[in-house]
């Protein structure tokens, strides 16, 4: 202190350490949960409701739960019983596919896993070409594998699709279809036509306006009687339908978001090379902008994987409706809580890994550039 | 750095001996680092004390300490007889009297400017806002922008806001301003702007203290320059003798590569 | 002459099919005709099918009688009445349940969103982990983990959870007292609006006062006191003129009382939790928008922390909070029509369901209940546009 000899030379003061109260554990706890009479306050009330909720869950979910075992006599009812999923597992996962021929949905999940893998290694060189075949190769060959009736695979019915499978094909498909039709309806919108932009506009305003639910019920209801007489569709294809046109608007405002953000010079510099109107976007606008959007498509697509659950409302068992299903199986009534519970774990898993890496990317973008 | 012209100031600015800031002992720390080490400044009445120092020397960190918008963990800082310590009513009371101008302006953008300047004396003083509007009216002419009043922030240049941020800290009737880099922010030809206002100040008699690398302000309106380094306070003299025999070498070291650019 | 001469200071026209207006003009033309034949086509063939099912067309069914009952109504509704009249049941309850989880999610949102920037560690983690658990989880899942999970698992009305004897909660519902006015009350209610008027007149005058002589005046607690303390007043000279009619277990389920129904508290449960997550995120980047730099302003010329927030932050994050906000009500909105998975009879069950499945005309009915989403989105980016233009910061 100032009455203290300094035992250093001007301008040479040695760093000292903090006071030892700011510092290490206590300094840190001192700060942040006991720094002012409501902090400490807050703290208490936060410890005591975690005391309320998470040992009774802790407890419920894995101390006092059934693991093991192969019926529901097994079932202590002391805790949470996951025998319950384990029986049921193959029907939440693949719905009433045929147990003989569920290799084949493994089989594509394998190969998506595995083409998907070089497109996270920076230095892979072909992305473009890969990126090309699993959004138009790969649903081709999963078409066929999933529906069979060819290269002597049984055909399965769109009916026995269901679980964990199921709500994949409707989320993906629905996205890697709405992406075309979304480009399409912003650049329209954002075009000098009026007409051109009044029906994009008309269009996207539209599906953006209603409820998905209304959507399914008109897949359900009102898009048979839109066909010809004699046409008909699968109810798989006419809710995939729904579901499309109802993401593409959503993902036209994405994909507009992401061509606002080019600055105009790029348009001008590109006309005054001598580019036409659509080479210009494609070589580009649509580069440029498509990887702003990346982060913004893997959002829309988040809310469509959700959103999917909405299915069960028009008969089609999703993850979802399948756990409704096999819970108002007379043999495993009351468990409806470890079934949501299961559900609620997957769904939590996909979304929040994918909600990270679209953080992720959102965090390159911003300092790549 | 070259030296902008500025006016010359016309009166005797004198100091007191009254102890306006008085800083005893002051240590810092954010986290493990050492940031502000054995601090002692007095600071009196009308003087105008400059401050110059490296990029990351602990200026800017010294005078938020003493409006406390940085706390400091050791020592004593002491501001017209009341010492800044937890206490929320010291603390209330002395940033009344001590204004500060931030390098970049920190206006309110969603106020005019004449409420972004009523504003503090409405909600601290509690004065009626038809005398809080003449008051500003009258500063905002003391920094020749009366004609702007009725704009927003966003609406006017970068000396502009300056010379309004500079206003609406006396609107408050300080005691003593701080400047934290006002013109560094700015074009040059703004600069010169808003420096004559500040020299205005300086005649007036208002102590300031002023982190700023324009020499030619600190050659002509400061009675004391201080250079920091690493968090401490290396050498203090006035203005003539610190730029034309600086003692220290990290002085001279700074001194030759501010003045050569 | 030559034409060249006379033209000469143009451009040279170009030939018709290579002249950009032209061609704009011939591929909206194009686009046009393309989507007048699709709705032409789709038209033709719903024509086609309508009369070949022998399925009626028009709205003169909404004044047939339903012939079904609703669980629940806020206006008379009984099976006598017309579909017309359900069609308002359904919306009324659509309208409340919206209402009710816009209310709860955004106390609820601000709340969260405030705590995930606290400067307590402990409180801003639980923010956050409430924050992603919830918004990673389907809305239909926890709509079904309250409904089905929790409120059908409660007891029987004869083991109600109860508080004070006089709130009871089972698997059929909530039941709280209902307030019964007798002679009297409208006292009360006189004194409430009185109440009401002597606020706004204090508030001016508080605001003038200040403007004034600079003295502030705690509106605030002036304003709790009176609206509490006239109808107070006013109840002890009536004499009380109200009674409560307190729910009573008679056989197997309570009568009387006011009764939420289960599929309500767990859609408003659902809609309120989730779409608190949501608006939390709203707060949280709105109050991150506003530079630290402005709060230092302020705390620099002695403003207090409370003022700094009242004039400086909130206005100031409110520009960035209210428009992504005002979406997510839309949302929420749109969300509580998956109240048709619970059977909460809001205006997609009992018109896009049972109407639609009495009456079988698919096209009319799910264009009314379209219509009435989209007359609430458009409204609601109208307010939007509003609110941006006018709510815009001045720059240069
Ligand atoms: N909030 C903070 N947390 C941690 N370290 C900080 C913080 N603020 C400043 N520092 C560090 O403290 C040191 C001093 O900072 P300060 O801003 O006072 O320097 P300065 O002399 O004003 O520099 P400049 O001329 O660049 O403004 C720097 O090394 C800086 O990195
Ligand atoms: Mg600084």
């Amino acid at each position: 202190m100032s009455d203290q000899k300094p035992t250093h030379k001007l301008g040479e003061h040695p760093d000292w350490a903090p006071p030892s109260i700011t510092i290490g554990a206590v300094g840190w706890v001192r700060a942040n949960m006991l720094s002012s009479p409501l902090n400490i306050f807050l703290t208490l009330l936060c410890g005591y409701l975690i005391y309320l909720s998470v040992p009774p869950v802790v407890q419920w979910a894995f101390l006092d739960a059934d693991w093991f075992g192969t019926n529901r006599d097994d079932c202590s009812r002391e805790g949470a019983c996951w025998i319950y999923i384990g029986f049921w597992f193959k029907q939440i996962m693949y719905g009433r596919y045929p147990d003989t021929e569920v290799w084949r949905i493994n089989f594509a999940y394998a190969l998506l896993v595995v083409a998907a893998i070089p497109l996270f290694v920076p230095s892979f060189r072909w992305k473009g070409w890969l990126s090309v075949f699993l959004l138009i190769g790969y649903p081709i060959i999963a078409f066929y594998l999933f529906v069979g009736g060819s290269f002597g695979m049984e055909h399965v019915e769109t009916p026995l699709w269901g679980g964990l499978f199921l709500t994949l094909v409707i989320s993906v498909l629905g996205i890697v279809a709405s992406l075309p039709i979304g480009i399409v309806l912003a650049l329209g919108r954002r075009s000098d036509m009026p007409v051109v932009k009044a029906i994009c506009i008309g269009f996207i305003e539209f599906w953006r306006g209603i409820p998905l639910i209304t959507v399914l019920f008109m897949s359900s209801v009102m898009f048979p009687l839109f066909l010809p007489e004699g046409m008909h569709f699968d109810k798989l294809i006419r809710a995939l339908i729904g579901v499309m046109l109802f993401s593409a608007a959503y993902m036209a405002e994405v994909v507009r978001g992401g061509l606002q953000a080019i600055p105009k010079g790029q348009t001008e510099a590109a006309e005054a090379l001598g580019l036409s109107y659509w080479k210009t976007m494609n070589l580009v606008i649509m580069p440029q902008a498509l990887k702003l959007v990346i982060p913004g498509i893997v959002n829309t697509f988040i809310g469509l994987f959700k959103d999917t659950t909405l299915v069960l409302i028009i008969g089609l068992f999703d993850l979802l409706g399948m756990i409704q299903l096999v819970g108002t199986n007379p043999d495993w009534l009351g468990f409806h809580i470890e079934g949501y519970v299961f559900a609620a774990f997957v769904f939590w898993c996909f979304c929040f890994s994918m909600s990270r890496y679209s953080q992720h990317l959102e965090k390159k973008l911003h300092t790549g550039h | 750095m070259s030296e902008i012209a500025i006016q010359a100031p016309t009166k005797e600015m004198t100091v007191t001996d009254d102890v306006m800031i008085n800083m005893i002992g002051v240590h810092k720390w954010y986290g493990e680092f050492h940031v502000l080490k054995d601090i002692n400044l007095t600071v009196h009445k009308g003087e105008r004390i400059v401050i110059c120092g490296p990029s990351g020397s602990g200026k800017s960190t010294m005078i938020r300490c003493i409006n406390r918008l940085e706390e400091h963990q050791q020592g004593q800082i002491i501001v017209e007889g009341t010492e800044l310590t937890g206490d929320l009513k010291h603390v209330e009371q002395i940033r009344k009297e001590v204004g500060m101008v931030f390098q970049h302006f920190n206006l309110f953008p969603h106020l005019s400017i004449l409420d972004n300047l009523t504003l503090a004396p409405i909600w601290v003083r509690k004065m009626p806002k038809k005398e809080a509007e003449e008051v500003a009216m009258n500063l905002l002419e003391r920094v020749k922008i009366p004609e702007q009043a009725k704009k927003y922030p966003g609406q006017l240049s970068g000396g502009q806001q300056q010379r309004v941020a500079i206003a609406r800290s006396l609107c408050m009737n300080p005691k003593v301003m701080l400047f934290d880099e006002p013109t560094s922010a700015l074009d040059p030809e703004m600069i010169k702007e808003v420096l004559d206002v500040m020299v205005e100040l300086a005649e007036e008699g208002m102590t300031m203290m002023c982190v700023t690398h324009e020499m030619g302000f600190a050659k002509t309106v400061a009675n004391r320059v201080i250079f920091m380094d690493e968090g401490q306070i290396i050498e203090e003299n006035e203005p003539n003798e610190f730029f034309n025999n600086p003692q220290n070498d990290r002085t001279k070291l700074f001194l030759s590569q501010i003045l050569s650019h | 002459m030559a034409q060249g001469v006379s033209n000469s200071n143009r451009p040279a026209k170009p030939p018709i099919w290579n002249d950009p207006v032209y061609r704009a003009l011939f591929f909206q033309f194009l686009v046009l005709g393309g989507v007048i034949a699709l709705g032409a086509y789709l038209i033709s063939n719903t024509l086609d099918n309508l009369a070949r099912q022998g399925i009626a067309s028009g709205f003169g069914f909404l004044d047939t009688t339903a012939g079904f009952s609703i669980l629940m109504s806020l206006i008379d509704y009984s099976e006598e009445n017309t579909y017309g009249r359900a069609f308002f049941v359904g919306l009324f309850n659509t309208l409340l349940v919206a209402g009710i989880g816009i209310f709860f999610a955004t106390i609820f949102g601000f709340l969260v969103g405030v705590a995930r920037l606290s400067s307590n560690w402990l409180l801003a983690k639980m923010a956050t982990v409430y924050i992603e658990t919830l918004r990673n989880i389907p809305l239909l899942l926890q709509i079904f983990f309250w409904y089905f999970g929790v409120l059908r698992n409660l007891p029987a009305p004869r083991d109600s959870a109860m508080v004070m004897e006089s709130f009871f909660l089972n698997n059929r519902g909530l039941y709280s007292p209902r307030p019964v006015f007798e002679d009297g009350f409208a006292l009360i209610s006189w004194a409430f609006v009185a109440a009401i008027v002597i606020i706004i007149f204090m508030a001016k005058w508080a605001h003038k006062r200040q403007e004034k002589t600079g003295q502030q005046f705690h509106t605030v607690y002036a304003s709790i006191g009176i609206i509490i303390g006239l109808p107070s007043i006013a109840a002890v000279i009536a004499g009380f003129p109200m009674s409560w009619n307190y729910p009573e277990l008679t056989g197997f389920n309570f009568t009387g009382g006011i009764v939420v129904i289960p599929e309500l508290v767990s859609l408003a449960l659902a809609l309120s939790l989730y779409t608190a997550t949501f608006i939390a995120e709203i707060v949280r980047s709105g109050i991150m928008a506003v530079s630290h730099g402005q709060t230092e302003a302020s705390y620099a010329l002695g403003i207090k922390p409370g003022v700094t927030l009242r004039k400086v932050v909130i206005p100031q994050a409110l520009r960035v909070i209210i428009p992504p906000l005002t979406s997510q009500y839309l949302n929420l909105t749109k969300n509580s029509s998956l109240a048709a998975a619970i059977a909460y009879p809001d205006l997609v069950l009992v018109f896009g369901g049972i109407v639609l499945n009495q009456t079988g005309q698919a096209i009319e009915v799910l264009s009314i209940t379209m219509a009435v989403y989209l007359t609430i989105s458009l409204l609601i980016s109208a307010f939007m546009n509003w609110y941006n233009n006018k709510m815009a910061l001045v720059e240069r």
